[in-house]
C-alpha cells in the first residue's frame, strides 16, 4: 500500500479523470470483515427506518413527546457528536497557531474525522427536522431569525464544514494529482484554520447556549448560566480523547500506511495529548465546582439525581483527569487509552444529562429512546466510518504525501 | 433572454437604490404606527367550566371538536388537536376552573428561539406560527416555559399547533372565538394595558373575591393572556416558578458575546501565530 500514491499520481496522467474515479470507487481489500458483517445490516435497517420516518412522521419511529421534543438524535448525534469532533480545532490551533510541529502528522486524520463528524451528525439533524424542505430558510431567503442561538449554530455548522473542507482539501488534490490546485488550496489553510477556531469556539459553546432558555426544564444541577463555557471547555478534552481513541485504532487498522517516523512519534503524541487533556479537565472540574458552590446546591446532592451528578463529576471527570496526569508522568500509553475512554463516556453522560436525562427529569412520562432511534444512530456512525475508511485507503491522510509535494510547508 | 453590460448595471443600480430607499421608507413608517399589544383577560372566578371556548376554538380553527369532559383532578393538556383546554381543580375555595392556551408573551421565548422567524410576535400582540417558514426543529417547544407549541408527530407534513389569538379573525375586525362565545363573560378581549387596569379594578372592588395578583402581568416579562383567580395560582396548575424577566434575556448574554469573539479571536490567533513562528526551530530541544 505504501507506494501506491506514486502509482496513482502516475496513472492519473494516463487515464481520464472519470476512469480514475470509477476505479477508486470500487471497494478494496477483504469484504467479509467482522466490521462489515455487523455494520451492513444495521445500515440497511437504519435506511428502512428513515424511510418510515419520512413517510409516517417522527412519532412512528421515535418516542419523542410534546414535553421532550429533542431526544437521542439531537442529544447524542448532534450535541455529543460535535463535542467529539472538537479535536480538529484544538489540533489545528496547536499546529498552525502555536506552531507545535510535533502534532503535524495527525492533523489530517483529525480534520478528516472532524469534517465527517460534522457532515454526518449535522446531517442527522435533517432526520429530526419535521419540515426539512424548509432547511434552507435560515441560510437563504428572508427568514433570518437572528435572535436565535440555533440560527448561529446552523450557520456555524455550515461555515465550519466549509473551513474544514478547505483544511483537508490538499489531501484531495494530492489524491487527484492536481498540483496547481494543491498549491492554491494549501495557501488557504491558515485562513481556514483561524476562521475554523473562531467558529468552533462559538458553536461548541452555542450548543450549550441552546438550552439556556429551558431554565425550568433542566435539573438545576446541570442548568446554570455557564453551560456555554462548560460546553466549550469540555469540548477540548472531548475532542482530544476522541483523537487518542481514534488514533490508537487507526494506528492498528491502517498500520501499513503509517511511515516509520510517524510510528516512532506516536507515543510522544499520545503522551503530549494526555497532558493537555489533564489540564483542560482540571479547568473544567474547577469550573464545575465553582458553579456548584456559587449556585448553593448542597441540598440537591442527597437526591438520586444528586448521586448521579456526583458520579459524573468524580467518576468521569476527576478520575480520568488523575489517570491522564498519572500516565503523562509515567508515559503509560495503555493508561492514556483507558483514561480517554472513561473521558468519552463522561462527555456522553454529561451531554445526555443536560439534553435528555436531566431534561424534564420530573415529568411523569420519561422519554426513553426506541430501538429504532438507536439503530438510526448506529447506522449514522457506521456510515461515517465507512466513508472514513474509504478516504484513508485512497487519499494521503495517514500515509506520506506523494513525492511531488514539497515537504516544507 | 440576453442582457448586456450596460443593462446589467442599470438593473443593479435600480435594485440597489430601491433596496436602500425601500428600507428607509419602511423604517419611517414603523416609527409612526403605535399599535398596542392586544390581549385577553380570563377571570377564573366567573368561569363555569362549560368548555364552550374549547368547542368554539376547534370550530374556528378547523380542529376536531373536543370530546373529553372536565373532571376535577384530571389534568388535560393542550395538544396538536386542542389549542385550548379548561381544567377543574379542587382548590381551597372549592372547585375552580382554569383555561390553558398560549400566553402570547410580550417577549416570547419561542420567537427568540425560532431561527426562521416562523414563530412570530405580531405588532398587534398575538404570537403566530407561519408554516411556510418553519423547518420543524421544535426549538420553540424546548424553549417555551409554558409548554405551548405542540407538534404533529404522526404526520409527514407536520404543523406546530398553538393558539394564535384567532389572528385571522382579528384582521377581519372580529374578536377571538373563545372570547366571543364565552357565555359567562369570563373572557375579555382588549388592549393589554386596558386589561391590566380592568383586572386591578376588579381586585380593588372585590378584594375578598380575588388573590391580589394578576398572573401574566409580570410573569415571563409580561404576557398577553392575563389571569385572575380566587385562589393562589399554583392551586390551579400554573407554574409559580416562572421568572419575571423575559426568557430570551437568558441567552442574550451569550448572543452579545458573539460579535466580540468574532472580531477579537482572529486577531488574537494571528498574533499568537506570529509570536510562535520560530518555535519549530527549537522544537528539537524541547523533545
Amino acid at each position: 500500500m505504501s507506494n501506491t500514491d506514486f502509482t496513482i499520481a502516475k496513472d492519473n496522467d494516463g487515464k481520464s479523470i472519470l476512469q480514475f474515479l470509477a476505479g477508486e470507487l470500487k471497494p478494496r481489500g477483504k469484504f467479509l470483515t467482522p466490521f462489515n458483517i455487523i455494520s451492513i445490516p444495521i445500515i440497511i435497517l437504519g435506511l428502512i427506518i428513515i424511510v418510515i420516518r419520512f413517510w409516517k412522521g417522527l412519532g412512528s419511529v421515535t418516542n419523542l413527546t410534546q414535553e421532550v421534543p429533542w431526544g437521542l438524535w439531537i442529544g447524542f448525534d448532534v450535541v455529543t457528536g460535535v463535542a467529539f469532533a472538537g479535536g480538529a480545532y484544538v489540533l489545528t490551533f496547536m499546529v498552525y497557531i502555536l506552531n507545535v510541529q510535533k502534532y503535524h502528522s495527525i492533523v489530517r486524520i483529525t480534520v478528516l474525522n472532524g469534517f465527517l463528524a460534522y457532515v454526518f451528525y449535522a446531517g442527522a439533524l435533517l432526520l429530526d427536522l419535521g419540515r426539512p424542505w424548509n432547511v434552507v430558510n435560515p441560510i437563504i431567503g428572508n427568514s433570518f431569525g437572528t435572535s436565535s442561538v440555533l440560527f448561529l449554530v446552523a450557520w456555524h455548522f455550515l461555515l465550519y464544514m466549509i473551513a474544514q473542507l478547505i483544511e483537508f482539501s490538499p489531501a484531495v488534490a494530492e489524491w487527484l494529482g492536481a498540483k496547481r490546485a494543491r498549491k492554491i488550496l494549501s495557501g488557504m489553510t491558515v485562513a481556514a484554520v483561524i476562521f475554523g477556531i473562531t467558529l468552533s469556539t462559538l458553536h461548541q459553546s452555542g450548543l450549550g447556549a441552546l438550552y439556556l432558555m429551558a431554565k425550568d426544564k433542566i435539573h438545576p444541577l446541570w442548568y446554570s448560566e455557564f453551560i456555554p463555557v462548560l460546553f466549550f471547555v469540555s469540548s477540548i478534552f472531548a475532542g482530544l480523547s476522541m483523537v487518542i481513541f481514534e488514533g490508537s485504532i487507526s494506528h492498528r487498522v491502517f498500520f501499513d500506511q503509517i511511515s516509520e517516523e510517524n510510528h516512532k512519534s506516536h507515543k510522544g503524541i499520545m503522551v503530549g495529548l494526555s497532558k493537555i487533556c489533564a489540564v483542560a479537565m482540571f479547568a473544567y472540574f474547577f469550573l464545575q465546582v465553582l458553579v456548584f458552590v456559587h449556585g448553593k446546591r448542597w441540598d440537591l446532592l442527597g437526591t438520586p439525581m444528586g448521586y448521579w451528578y456526583l458520579m459524573e463529576i468524580f467518576g468521569f471527570v476527576l478520575l480520568p483527569m488523575l489517570l491522564f496526569f498519572y500516565s503523562y508522568r509515567h508515559k503509560n500509553v495503555n493508561m492514556i487509552k483507558v483514561a480517554a475512554i472513561i473521558t468519552m463516556l463522561g462527555v456522553i453522560l454529561n451531554r445526555l444529562n443536560v439534553t435528555v436525562i436531566g431534561f424534564r427529569w420530573d415529568s411523569a412520562i420519561r422519554y426513553i429512546p426506541t430501538w429504532m432511534e438507536l439503530v438510526v444512530t448506529l447506522a449514522v456512525i457506521f456510515t461515517e466510518i465507512w466513508i472514513f475508511r474509504w478516504v484513508i485507503n485512497r487519499m494521503p491522510v495517514l500515509r506520506e504525501s506523494p513525492s511531488w509535494v514539497n515537504v516544507k510547508e | 433572454m440576453t442582457i448586456n453590460r450596460k443593462d446589467f448595471f442599470k438593473v443593479l443600480g435600480i435594485t440597489g437604490a430601491s433596496v436602500v430607499l425601500g428600507k428607509d421608507l419602511n423604517a419611517a413608517q414603523k416609527r409612526d404606527d403605535k399599535v398596542e399589544f392586544s390581549g385577553i383577560l380570563y377571570d377564573s372566578t366567573r368561569c363555569a367550566g362549560c368548555q364552550t371556548c374549547e368547542s368554539s376554538c376547534a370550530e374556528a380553527n378547523g380542529l376536531p371538536a373536543p370530546t373529553e369532559t372536565i373532571q376535577a383532578g384530571v389534568l388535560r393538556k393542550t395538544d396538536e388537536s386542542h389549542r385550548t383546554v379548561v381544567n377543574a381543580f379542587n382548590s381551597s375555595k372549592g372547585e375552580a376552573y382554569l383555561k390553558k392556551q398560549c400566553m402570547h408573551c410580550n417577549d416570547p421565548a419561542c420567537t427568540a428561539a425560532c431561527l426562521t422567524q416562523a414563530m412570530y410576535k405580531t405588532k398587534e400582540g398575538p404570537v403566530i406560527w407561519r408554516g411556510e417558514k418553519c423547518m420543524g426543529c421544535r426549538y420553540c417547544m424546548v424553549s417555551c416555559p409554558f409548554d405551548i407549541p405542540k407538534f404533529e408527530y404522526h404526520s409527514s407534513n407536520p404543523k406546530i399547533e398553538k393558539c394564535n389569538m384567532c389572528y385571522s379573525r382579528l384582521n377581519e375586525g372580529k374578536i377571538p372565538a373563545c372570547v366571543e362565545n364565552c357565555p359567562a363573560e369570563a373572557l375579555l378581549f382588549g388592549k393589554r394595558r386596558d386589561l391590566v387596569k380592568e383586572a386591578r379594578k376588579r381586585i380593588g372592588e372585590n378584594p375578598g373575591q380575588y388573590v391580589d395578583h394578576i398572573y401574566g402581568e409580570h410573569e415571563a416579562g409580561g404576557t398577553g393572556f392575563l389571569y385572575l383567580s380566587a385562589v393562589p395560582f399554583e392551586e390551579l396548575g400554573l407554574n409559580p416558578s416562572i421568572q419575571t424577566e423575559s426568557y430570551p434575556g437568558l441567552s442574550k448574554g451569550f448572543l452579545y458575546s458573539v460579535p466580540t469573539i468574532f472580531v477579537l479571536w482572529p486577531a488574537i490567533l494571528l498574533g499568537i501565530r506570529e509570536a510562535t513562528k520560530n518555535n519549530h526551530l527549537n522544537a528539537e530541544e524541547n523533545e
